[in-house]
């Protein structure tokens, strides 16, 4: 085994993870995935042309090939969405007892598992992320999500100390890109569950799968119009969260349009939850199981991407023991495999769009011009698709905009500390507040550490877990309001005192 | 015995501060030489537990009304806080955030109960304080026994609502997850003119017993009564800084509150619907909990809905804590 020797004669054990094995291509077979060539919008338990007549491709980012075309919702097919989400409320959802709407979630839940593989492979063709992400950890999830709130529909009435509860009414659900179907699983499930009906909104980049679960609300007989999917881009969010008919606006994606949607439902009655960004701080400290440590940070960093508000992209690494940890990552990061997102050996798929990858570069020039030291893993890039390198930069000052921005891609900046405080000072000093990670063998310093980060989600000795009975969401400028556990229903309720 | 001196007390029509102003009232040209002469009190707003006027040097003035008494005189200038006394108070509220969030849920009881305790011996001088204030006599009274009571309530409750609303969380997988409630900081208050007392602690005690820190705007159509429950405040344990109280134009200092970015949430009871949507949208810009709550809501304070867990969770964060399990 080789030993790097530092500049003080320290010598730097390397990551003892074994090869990198050579594998042949290992491609999911497509060939029983149809993907109509159109898609139009679900509106009131129909499949209808938007007004106006207006499509949108969306393509393959790993490939940069078109997989479909998209139905464009303007202000009036949101209308005629909303509309169609009043009359199922008033009509049927409202009046259901819990236990029926419980059994159509069942219905939900089951047909995903029973269609988690094309779910998967779309997932993956249409937004670009490995198809062993896809198929191991969106898709079960998103089936337990709905699994999970189906229960709840019909004990609601434990849920609130005796408090007395309603629903809020008609949800718009704006959900992003890098998610998309479980981002979807973790608006409606709860919504449907506490007697809410929806409006779902996916991300452009992204519609396919949304577009599948309205099919799977369609066949599981829900009534029409409490599930609604209209696609399109902003303008098409904008006009939802602005609906008058809507009582309830969840958003997920980013800070800044976060606000711009708080700003847009100011004097309204309006319920709102928002769940945005991040920068999360991923601590290890001396005392960690170091080679543990290393496999929390590429997957808190590189899994999917990157695309991931919880993201741990600030590594603040124990002063000594920072050219240890880098030196083991270097060694781990030669052995991600990045390309064919299908291919069920692939670590790292492709970014999500051209604009992301824009951004992602446009951040990681200026930690360069920062004076930050930057290390892309050795791995070739496909000629066609949205591509980046898993990255970290070294010496980054805490005032650098790659310390302080979400960059939303496979891009860790590695800071140091010498004490527990200061890697809460450090940890803490960030509008966000999603998320952090601990790394230590010591259960009382986790602890401590715990009780202080300002972070919606802390992660001892792990990172990037997920579960509907875990709640999930933000402190500060990463958002407000929780999704999961008895803790999410909130979000689509109305609670007396 | 001090029980029926109570009785005694209640049974008077005029509040029991106002022996002095008699000597006042009996002379027929109103001046009496001989009379003792009142100290009237300067009321000041409540910062990082002092008492201070108004950075701008600005003021207001209140009084008149019925049943006015007690030492003042007709008309008392009262501090018009400014932006910077809202920036003030809000340095005051942060920095006494981590002491407040970092005591036992026990302790922070122990100290609204000590609050409770001095407001019951100051009921008195509060009831004096909301007739000035243009309440009748027995609506007063009743507003005073009933915010004392509240008082005790959310004493009762510091240690109990993360019971209510923590959980364990039953994870796929080997791993040991929980959430808890915690602080959301530094949260600004809106108080309504009317109930002048029960709307002060109504909505600033659930904040505390949470564990924030808050910074409150009084009303104006009342301000001495605020600065009397400021001077309970400043006699009970709660340490400096937790409770910061301003008083002049809501609708001048509160959109600096929702601005300000140390400001974590803001809790906004007002009639006024154009400042609700103003604290909404200035509130949008570092992603505030913004609560608000209008006229109806406001009349709700005063009876048993006034109160609840529902007040205490509006103002909490849920942190969820995931570790392994395994040797």
């Amino acid at each position: 085994m080789s030993a790097e020797i530092t500049k003080t004669g320290e010598a730097l054990p390397a990551l003892d993870f074994g090869h990198a094995w050579e594998y042949a291509p290992s491609p999911e077979a497509t060939d029983h995935v149809r993907i109509a060539p159109r898609h139009e919008l679900f509106v009131g338990g129909a499949w209808r042309q938007p007004h106006s007549s207006r499509y949108f491709d969306t393509i393959s980012p790993s490939t940069e090939q078109k997989l479909a075309e998209v139905a464009e919702a303007d202000e009036r097919d949101v209308d005629d969405a909303v509309q169609a989400a009043r009359r199922a409320y008033d009509r049927y959802w409202s009046r259901m007892p819990g236990r029926e709407r419980a059994k159509f979630i069942f219905r939900i839940a089951r047909a995903i598992q029973e269609k988690a593989r094309e779910l998967a492979i779309v997932e993956t063709m249409d937004g670009g992320k490995p198809i062993k992400e896809s198929r191991d950890v969106d898709l079960p999830l998103a089936a337990a999500h709905f699994f999970y709130h189906a229960g709840w529909a019909d004990k609601l009435d434990y849920a609130f100390q005796g408090r007395a509860w309603r629903p809020l009414g008609v949800a718009g659900q704006i959900i992003p890109w890098n998610f998309p179907l479980l981002m979807a699983a973790w608006k409606v499930a709860p919504a449907l569950a506490c007697g809410n009906t929806v409006v779902l909104k996916p991300a452009e980049t992204t519609p396919l799968t949304a577009l599948l679960l309205a099919r799977i609300v369609e066949e599981a007989e829900l009534p029409p119009g409490v599930v609604n999917v209209v696609t399109g881009a902003g303008a098409t969010g904008a006009a939802l969260a602005a609906h008058p008919g809507v009582d309830k606006v969840a958003f997920t994606g980013s800070t800044d349009v976060g606000k711009k949607i708080q700003r847009a439902v100011a004097g309204t009655k309006k319920k709102l939850t928002l769940e945005l960004g991040g920068k999360a701080a991923n601590i290890v400290f001396a005392d960690a199981p170091i080679d543990q440590a290393i496999e929390g940070i590429v997957g808190g960093i590189y899994f999917n991407q990157g695309h991931v508000c919880c993201a741990g992209s600030r590594l603040l690494v124990e002063e000594s023991v920072h050219d240890l940890v880098v030196r083991k990552l270097r060694d781990r990061m030669a052995t991600l495999r990045l390309g064919d997102p299908l291919d069920k050996n692939t670590d790292v798929g492709a970014i999500n769009s051209g604009a992301q990858l824009a951004r992602i570069r446009e951040l990681v020039a200026a930690g360069e011009e920062d004076g930050a030291e930057r290390y892309s893993a050795p791995c070739a890039l496909p000629g066609k698709g949205f591509w980046f390198a898993p990255t970290f930069f070294t010496g980054v000052a805490q005032s650098s905009r790659i310390a302080r921005e979400e960059i939303f891609g496979p891009v860790l900046s590695i800071l140091t500390f010498r004490t527990p405080e200061e890697a809460l000072e450090k940890a803490n000093n960030t509008m966000y507040g999603l998320s952090a990670g601990i790394w230590s063998d010591k259960g009382a310093k986790i602890f401590w550490m715990a009780q202080r980060l300002k972070a919606g989600v802390v992660w001892g000795n792990t990172y990037n877990k997920f579960d509907p009975s875990s709640p999930f969401g933000g402190y500060k400028e990463s958002g407000f309001g929780r999704e999961g556990g008895r803790q999410g229903l909130l979000a689509y309720t109305e609670v007396g005192q | 015995m001090s029980s029926r001196r109570t009785t005694e007390r209640l049974e008077h029509a005029a509040p029991a501060l106002d022996t002095t102003s008699k000597a006042l009232a009996t002379t027929s040209d109103g001046f009496d030489p001989s009379a003792r002469v009142s100290v009237a009190k300067a009321y000041k707003m409540f910062v990082g537990g002092a008492f201070v006027r108004s950075e701008s040097g600005r003021y207001f003035q209140t009084g008149g009304g019925r049943a006015d008494g007690g030492a003042d005189p007709a008309v008392v200038n009262v501090p018009r806080g400014s932006r910077k006394d809202a920036r003030d108070a809000v340095v005051a509220a942060k920095g006494a955030e981590a002491g407040w969030a970092g005591r036992t849920a026990y302790n922070r009881g122990q100290i609204l109960y000590r609050l409770a305790e001095v407001m019951e011996s100051r009921r008195e001088e509060l009831r004096v304080a909301l007739v000035r204030g243009g309440a009748d006599v027995a609506a007063a009274e009743r507003e005073v026994e009933r915010a004392v009571d509240r008082a005790v309530y959310y004493a009762g409750f510091c240690d109990k609502f993360q019971a209510l609303v923590a959980s364990s969380n039953p994870v796929s997988g080997p791993h040991f997850g929980f959430s808890v409630p915690e602080p959301t900081g530094v949260v600004a208050v809106v108080a309504p003119g009317h109930p002048a007392l029960l709307g002060l602690v109504s909505t600033a005690l659930p904040i505390l017993a949470g564990g924030n820190t808050c910074v409150v705007v009084a009303g104006a159509d009342d301000p001495r009564t605020a600065v009397v429950w400021c001077e309970c405040l400043a006699t009970s344990d709660l340490p400096g800084g937790v409770v910061n109280v301003l008083t002049g134009d809501a609708a001048e200092i509160a959109p600096h509150l929702a601005k300000h970015r140390e400001v974590g949430a803001l809790d906004v009871w007002t009639a006024d619907a154009e400042l609700r949507a103003l604290c909404e949208r200035e509130g949008a810009g570092s992603v505030k909990r913004v609560r608000t709550h209008d006229g109806e809501a406001i009349e709700r304070l005063a009876g048993d809905d006034g109160q609840g867990l529902g007040f205490i969770e509006r103002f909490l964060e849920t942190k969820t804590v995931w570790h392994p399990v395994g040797v």
